[in-house]
């Protein structure tokens, strides 16, 4: 064997010449997204309006001084422009601005709490019937399939109606809503990149059930859920403004978008633009996170930006 | 083979060029590709992945995205066709010339039977009605021996084996009498037993019909049984042209050289391969001179300046290599 | 890594024991469909199929799709569970009690995958990937990324290069570099190259082949090596093992087999081969139409509906493996045929 290996000239052995390779290491793939995030002007615009909807909301007291349950009989329903209510007051004289700062926030709880709950718990249920397969994942899929029979909205009026009006009943309504498409996605991508051969190679190698899902499936499942969280979140907005406009969710004198947009409905004759302002930031905030997500998924597509 | 009395080509290609242009990337896929094509003559394009050979092929039946620069002059029976509208290349497309996939499901359509299929075809060429073209469909069908054609005609492509589809794709490309037929890694997919029902299918159809045939392949041994005529081709031109004997037997070109030396074949047991080192080059950052240079072990400095002299021998081989002459006699 | 594994602690059964005994190895799988998705049909993947790997060979395994090759590699690696068959890696029964667990073999016993691209992890660098199996099992962070880039270069890419980089970023051959790297990262002693040159251009293929002949002299090896590729497989193994629809119809050493092939089936492949002689061109078809559909594979000799040689008899049994009918063959050369004529038949040779 010694002759033939000597004689015929080995390059690709002893001093492989990198041809084609790149000048510089790539960086880490979670920087090389926020690179390709940074460079998308789209999104960073909507990311930026929505952090200046999370100042103007959870830092309500230092961009309004007014109370937002301080009505005045006399300041009732003014225009927009009104010195000292720049965004002219609601049908109780509250100032609109402060109004809609403080309702904000429970917009927002409201909308983010249910979607966050449905991704641990639909994530977890998802991956767990897309990597074990079988029985499980039959008896996980058809359960959802059951949720999936009802509207998404009739199903979050009759669980709100069954628990009773209330925040947190809207939250768990709206989580149990978005289980069943949470736990779809998440079965999806997890049966597919199961599937994946580099998974099976890890299977290959001993490894543990555990081992794998943590190292090879979770890092390919993660970024497609929290895409698709991302997406819901928008649909979460509305879908709660949604129950409180219909009174099922937040209480008066609470402030909260849908509700707002309720009570001002009567004025919507003597101050249009007025009333017309909480479902304003519900179609902007609703709109950002939709564009955040679309934002995401292609900044975290490979090979699209190969 | 074509004899000595110079009929008017077929196909003429000359100076071939494609270049993939998007917002900061400019990929030469074809530089200046030329050869020309007989009635009944096989030419095949030999090249390795991104060599640029099947980019040719599309270019040529028009079936590249709008974002390619094309350009060149390709005479198809003496008439000028790159750049012709877009009506007047489906036109051509499916008749004068046709093509063949690696992947019959690249040309059938799932939702209609062969005989709907071919037939649709011959109509919307020739006009003809409906019952006489299902005839032809037939014949095609017994032509391209698939057994109980009658039956098969009316089978959806799912209906049908691998080698069975194969064969309807090519049915349907002949359907128009095609004079020249382009044939895109047609045997890459199959099994050993089916490729050479396919390739000999093909020599067989070509003696009856007499169309040319661009042959595309990765296949060094798929290509000495079909080819007259072999290109091998490298990061977009031509390097090396000549009879299927002349290059398998006397390569000139050092890259020819190296793959077929790294071609494994019977009888090479307990020898190491000789190798190309290194890869491909990117077709983005071509270097100066001869793409080739890199990986050649025989690279002088001339070869990495300057267009690259081609050397024809006086039996009609081509290489485009500086030491191609030194090569040869050594 | 050196010679020192010449004495390799691992090796229990000494060289007499063969690496890998496989006997009836079965996976049927079920074709379900209809209404109730009741189970209408199976496609005999693989059926009773049976050999042995002696240590530091390279087995053969050669046949079209849907032989059987593949699936045949997953079980022996335990991605899937045979229906039937016992497998015995150097002399210990694996999964049973008095045995080896899966999980130790796997240790001992690694695959490479055909598709280089989809074999790796997207996200994790080449690296993160060759070092992932040793960290698992317990070596150090550090050690484990000594041996990720001791390994890198030893298949020919400079660490200091390609060890941080995503799979994207490499070429076809780079890639499965990369993936003999990690196969080898845990010592396996026996290695499954499933069609793993196939993806490959021509000049690629002859760089890897080269690598894997010298790893496997310098790491004392032993390959599986499946392949639907004549040449490469007449290359690369000492013995050979031709399948068809799930069955092995003969197995035998390279020189035997390729010079004296006796299954109608291995002729009609081999002569199916393109010739690389523009003047010995294949003239005739040796086989006509495509292989059967492995659902409800035909009784008896499964390539008996191909064969211009079958008899009634064909049909009736199963003909079973054993030493050929004219005798003078290597005693190692088997074949599963019924009749003398068609192990006789002259074959067609090419250059």
């Amino acid at each position: 064997m010694s002759f033939t290996t000597m004689d015929v000239e080995r390059p690709t052995l002893t001093a492989a010449p990198m041809l084609d390779a790149p000048a510089a290491p790539t960086p880490g793939y979670w920087k090389s997204v926020g690179q390709r995030l940074l460079h998308d002007k789209v999104t960073m615009a909507v990311t930026l309006v929505l952090f200046g909807i999370l100042f103007i909301t959870l830092g309500a007291p230092l961009v309004t001084h007014a109370d937002p349950y301080q009505g005045s009989v006399l300041a009732r329903l003014k225009p927009i422009g009104t010195p000292g209510h720049w965004l002219g007051t609601d049908e109780t004289g509250r100032d609109l601005w402060t109004r809609l700062c403080y309702g904000g926030r429970l917009s927002l709880l409201a909308a983010i709490l249910p979607v966050t709950i449905s991704l641990f718990v639909g994530g977890f249920l998802g991956i767990l019937a897309g990597y074990a397969g079988g029985w499980l994942n039959t008896l996980i899929m058809r359960t959802m399939d059951v949720f999936y029979a009802f509207p998404s909205i009739l199903l979050a009026i009759a669980i709100c109606g069954l628990l009773g009006n209330g925040l947190s009943n809207s939250i768990i309504a709206l989580a149990v809503v978005f289980i069943p498409p949470m736990v779809r996605v998440a079965e999806t991508v997890t049966t597919q990149s199961r599937n994946l051969d580099f998974v099976e190679a890890a299977r290959a190698s001993g490894t543990t059930t555990l081992q794998i899902i943590r190292y090879h499936v979770l890092a390919n499942v993660l970024g497609p859920i929290l895409v698709y969280a991302t997406s819901l979140i928008s649909v979460s907005i509305i879908l709660s403004a949604g129950l409180s406009f219909l009174g099922l969710g937040v209480t008066p004198p609470q402030a909260e978008w849908g509700l707002m947009l309720n009570s001002l409905r009567q004025a919507i004759y003597a101050q249009p633009y007025v009333a017309a302002l909480p479902g304003l930031m519900i179609f902007l905030t609703s709109m950002c996170f939709n564009l955040m997500s679309d934002g995401f998924r292609s900044a975290m597509d490979v090979r699209l930006n190969k | 083979m074509p004899d000595g009395t110079m009929q008017p080509p077929v196909l003429r290609v000359e100076d071939l060029t494609v270049r993939f242009t998007r917002r900061n990337t400019d990929v030469a896929a074809v530089n200046g590709v030329d050869f020309s094509l007989q009635a009944g003559e096989t030419l095949t394009i030999l090249g390795e992945s991104g060599s640029g050979k099947s980019v040719s092929l599309k270019a040529l039946m028009g079936l590249l995205p709008a974002y390619a620069g094309v350009s060149g002059k390709v005479w198809l029976n003496g008439k000028e066709i790159l750049g012709l509208p877009a009506a007047a290349l489906a036109k051509l497309r499916g008749g004068a010339v046709s093509m063949i996939f690696q992947e019959p499901m690249a040309a059938l359509d799932p939702v209609y039977t062969i005989g709907e299929q071919i037939a649709e075809t011959i109509v919307q060429h020739e006009g003809c009605d409906n019952r006489t073209a299902m005839k032809r469909a037939l014949g095609l069908l017994e032509q391209v021996k698939i057994p109980s054609a009658e039956r098969r005609l009316k089978n959806f492509p799912h209906e049908m084996s691998g080698g069975m589809r194969h064969r309807a794709m090519i049915a349907l490309a002949l359907a128009c009498k095609p004079s020249v037929l382009l044939a895109d890694e047609p045997t890459t997919a199959l099994d050993v037993t089916v490729q050479i029902q396919i390739l000999l299918l093909l020599r067989q159809l070509q003696a009856e019909l007499g169309m040319a045939i661009v042959f595309v392949t990765h296949d060094v041994g798929a290509a000495a049984e079909i080819s007259d005529r072999i290109a091998v081709m490298y990061a977009g031109r031509f390097v090396e042209t000549g009879t299927t004997r002349q290059v398998m037997r006397e390569p000139m070109h050092p890259y020819t050289q190296g793959l077929l030396s790294s071609t494994v074949h019977g009888g090479m047991r307990g020898r190491a391969l000789e190798t190309i080192p290194g890869s491909p080059p990117n077709l983005a950052e071509l270097p100066p001179g001869c793409a080739f240079a890199p990986r050649c072990r025989y690279a002088v400095d001339a070869c990495r300046q300057g267009d690259i002299p081609v050397v024809t021998t006086e039996t009609g081989a081509m290489a485009r290599c500086v030491r191609a002459e030194e090569l040869v006699e050594a | 890594m050196s010679a020192a594994l010449q004495q390799d602690p691992r090796d229990r059964g000494g060289p007499a024991q063969p690496l890998l005994i496989v006997e009836n190895l079965t996976k049927h799988f079920p074709v379900r469909g209809g209404l109730l998705n009741r189970q209408v049909a199976t496609v005999q993947a693989v059926d009773e199929v049976s050999f042995s790997v002696r240590k530091g060979e390279t087995l053969g395994i050669v046949g079209e799709s849907g032989c059987g090759k593949s699936t045949t590699a997953r079980l022996l690696m335990r991605l899937m569970n045979p229906d039937a068959g016992s497998v015995v890696f150097d002399g210990d029964p694996v999964g049973e009690k008095r045995g080896i667990s899966v999980s130790d073999m796997r240790r001992q016993m690694q695959m490479v995958f055909q598709d280089s691209y989809t074999s790796l992890n997207p996200r994790m660098t080449m690296a993160e990937s060759i070092a992932y199996a040793p960290r698992m099992h317990g070596l150090g962070r550090k050690e484990a990324y000594d041996r990720a880039e001791n390994l890198l270069s030893r298949v020919g890419l400079n660490p200091r290069q390609y060890a941080r980089r995503y799979p994207h970023e490499l070429s076809g051959g780079q890639r499965q570099r990369v993936n003999i790297a990690r196969a080898l990262a845990l010592e396996p002693r026996l290695v499954i190259l499933d069609e793993a040159v196939a993806a490959l251009d021509k000049s690629v293929e002859a760089q890897v082949l080269n690598l894997l002949s010298d790893l496997k002299e310098s790491l004392n090896l032993t390959y599986l090596f499946i392949s639907h590729d004549l040449n490469v497989v007449e290359y690369m193994s000492d013995r050979v093992m031709v399948m068809y629809l799930g069955r092995v119809v003969e197995a035998g050493p390279v020189e035997s087999i390729y010079r004296h092939p006796r299954h109608p089936y291995t002729r009609a492949l081999f002569a199916s081969k393109p010739t690389l002689d523009p003047d010995r061109r294949t003239t005739e078809m040796p086989l006509t139409g495509d292989p059967p559909n492995p659902i409800n594979p035909p009784s008896g000799c499964r390539f008996r509906t191909r064969c211009a040689f079958a008899q009634p008899r064909c049909a009736e049994t199963l003909p079973l493996l054993a030493a050929p009918f004219d005798g003078d063959a290597d005693p190692s050369h088997v074949v599963a045929c019924h009749i003398p004529e068609a192990q006789a038949a002259v074959a067609v040779h090419h250059a």
